[in-house]
């Protein structure tokens, strides 16, 4: 029987060394807010690291104490008996720099002086997913553990997994990368700039110092998440959630009320996220997605790209995704076929769209399951 | 499904340590072996989602793809073995898919139900439509699609410019050499492009 990790405690861990970042900018010193679920076993081989996507953090499983409706993001698959079992593996999940949920990011202070103490805002430098495996592999060092049984991550996340890959060969067993694509396509780069367009052209954003004016751009971030929701959903899901279906018995004949349901969804999502998201974070988690493309030092090639990738891999895509379409795994397995690498490629006919990755797909979790079984087995 | 004892008398036709693609690899059981006892590594490739959650529990690597789409995946003679086992007559485009196995693989192995075995033409004598152990459906049901028999995969071969390496029948888990056209129910062919 699987169970939830239960009630668990965010922790925090300070950097003081600068961390270098791929824009010749240095990180001064940094904070990542990170969580861990199960048992390191004594050989510290069991550790497997969970890589967030854009809007996510390091709080993938469990619930905070007394706030029963704070379960991780990932919680589907990470726990007692779960696919990703906790009774077996030491799970690591980590807020990546740049981001909002206790890592250092836009809204921590500048540490330079002429900043005079305000928060970095839109001074924060550009990260990349580079950038961010390499703020991870200090963190797994700091837990004195120098190859990790595996890194998984959906989406940006599975970029993350990847670089990992390409990265720090040595230090991973396993690569899950499920949802993703190597680079982005003209198409996804076009959803991000309209968002980021949306949060920029808002009157609250202040060139990024909203913060200065006490206000956040709540308006440009609404719009940002409906566009991206949009993305997360396929046609086919949105029609039978929504269809047609109005609001009220009758057509309203307004331009600016909602009349159908799927624009008070949308709405209210937006409306959620911009509570608790940080403008100046979307845009560079949005820029992060846009410049990752690992081939690029290799002319375009994937296959040179990932020959100096070791570990063994695990793709996984979803039919009805339209942002990180079947195809764009495709192209990564090829990549690893041509280096002759160990690769399981399982191409899931879900109806969710990119969501699927999040939800719990019989048959998505059961060759999850198969996969971490096998690890278990490896690293005992 | 393929016979236990039909997988390992095929599986002694691939040499040791070689790289192989199993193409229609079930749930992965040949694959197994092969890498077990004759230190084979490479990939099957399925579509059902059972046999591809199976090669997974198995630990084979499985690629899931639709073999109707081709081997794109693949470069020119990037596998010693390309193996295609009871897969072949499920296929709309089999002279297609029988030309890519010989463009990716340097050695092709195929086996399929031979239609012209004794019973089945008994069957077809007598009117009807063969229901065997190895052809086990009715003909409204059948997922064989591609009905050929021993005979003319050698007419088909030559036709795409197949060397036939080996060839034999299987009966009863034992391999047929003599009129295997009449008395093997499964037909089994090694090649390479000539």
């Amino acid at each position: 029987m699987s169970s939830s990790v239960g009630v668990v405690q965010p922790q925090s861990i300070h950097f003081a060394a600068p961390l270098p970042l791929a824009s010749g900018a240095v990180l001064v010193d940094y904070t990542l807010a990170y969580e861990t679920y199960g048992t390191l076993n004594a050989a510290r081989s069991n550790a497997v690291l969970v890589c967030h996507a854009l809007n996510a953090s390091h709080h993938v499983a469990g619930t905070y104490a007394d706030q029963p409706r704070s379960v991780g993001w990932w919680d589907n698959l990470v726990g007692p008996g779960k696919p990703l079992d906790t009774d077996r593996f030491f799970v690591i999940g980590v807020n990546n720099p740049g981001s909002c949920f206790g890592s250092t990011g836009p809204t921590s202070p500048n540490p330079d002086p002429r900043a005079g103490g305000r928060a970095y805002g839109s001074d924060f430098p550009v990260v990349t997913v580079e950038d961010w495996v390499d703020a991870q592999a200090r963190l797994v060092d700091a837990l004195g553990i120098e190859r990790l049984a595996a890194v998984i991550g959906g989406s940006l996340g599975g970029m993350q997994a990847l670089a990992w890959s390409l990265r720090f060969p040595d230090r991973l067993r396993l690569c899950v990368a499920v949802a993703t694509a190597p680079k982005l396509s003209a198409q996804n780069i076009a959803f991000n700039e309209v968002a980021r367009r949306a949060i920029v052209s808002d009157p609250d954003f202040h060139g990024g110092h909203y913060g200065e004016h006490g206000i956040v751009p709540k308006r440009g971030l609404t719009v940002a998440r409906m566009i991206g929701h949009i993305t997360y959903l396929s046609d086919d899901s949105m029609e039978a959630k929504f269809g047609r279906d109005l609001q009220r018995a009758a057509l309203g004949y307004s331009t600016q009320e909602v009349e159908f349901q799927i624009e008070a969804y949308l709405r209210h999502q937006g409306d959620k996220f911009s509570e608790y998201f940080d403008a100046n974070t979307y845009l560079l988690i949005t820029r992060a997605l846009d410049y990752f493309d690992p081939a690029r030092e290799h002319g375009g090639d994937l296959t040179a790209t990932f020959a100096k990738a070791s570990c063994r891999f695990q793709l996984v895509s979803f039919s009805t995704d339209w942002r990180f379409a079947p195809p764009r795994s495709r192209e990564i397995v090829k990549a690893l076929v041509d280096n002759r690498r160990d690769v399981s490629y399982a191409e899931i006919d879900a109806p969710h769209g990119h969501d699927a990755f999040l939800l719990d797909d019989p048959r998505y979790h059961g060759v999850m399951r198969a996969c971490f079984a096998n690890l278990a087995r490896e690293v005992a | 499904m393929s016979e236990r004892r039909d997988i390992e008398l095929i599986a002694e036709l691939v040499p040791h340590g070689s790289r192989v693609l199993d193409l229609g690899c079930g749930n992965g059981e040949l694959l197994a072996l092969l890498g077990r006892e004759r230190g084979c590594s490479g990939y099957g490739i399925e579509i059902a989602d059972a046999n591809v959650l199976a090669c997974h529990e198995r630990g084979v690597n499985v690629i899931q793809l639709n073999l109707e789409e081709g081997l794109a995946l693949f470069e020119d003679k990037s596998f010693d073995v390309v193996l295609q086992l009871d897969t072949l007559q499920h296929l709309r485009n089999t002279e297609k898919m029988l030309r890519e196995t010989a463009r990716v693989g340097r050695i092709g192995i195929v086996s399929f139900p031979n239609f012209a075995h004794w019973p089945n033409r008994l069957h077809v004598a007598f009117g009807r439509m063969p229901v065997t152990r190895v052809l086990p459906y009715e003909w409204y049901d059948t997922p064989n699609i591609r009905v050929g028999t021993y005979a003319d995969f050698e007419i088909l071969a030559r036709k795409d410019g197949l060397t036939i390496l080996d060839a034999f029948g299987i009966q009863a888990g034992r391999i047929v050499r003599t009129l295997p056209n009449l008395l093997a129910s499964v037909a089994v062919f090694k090649f390479e492009a000539a």
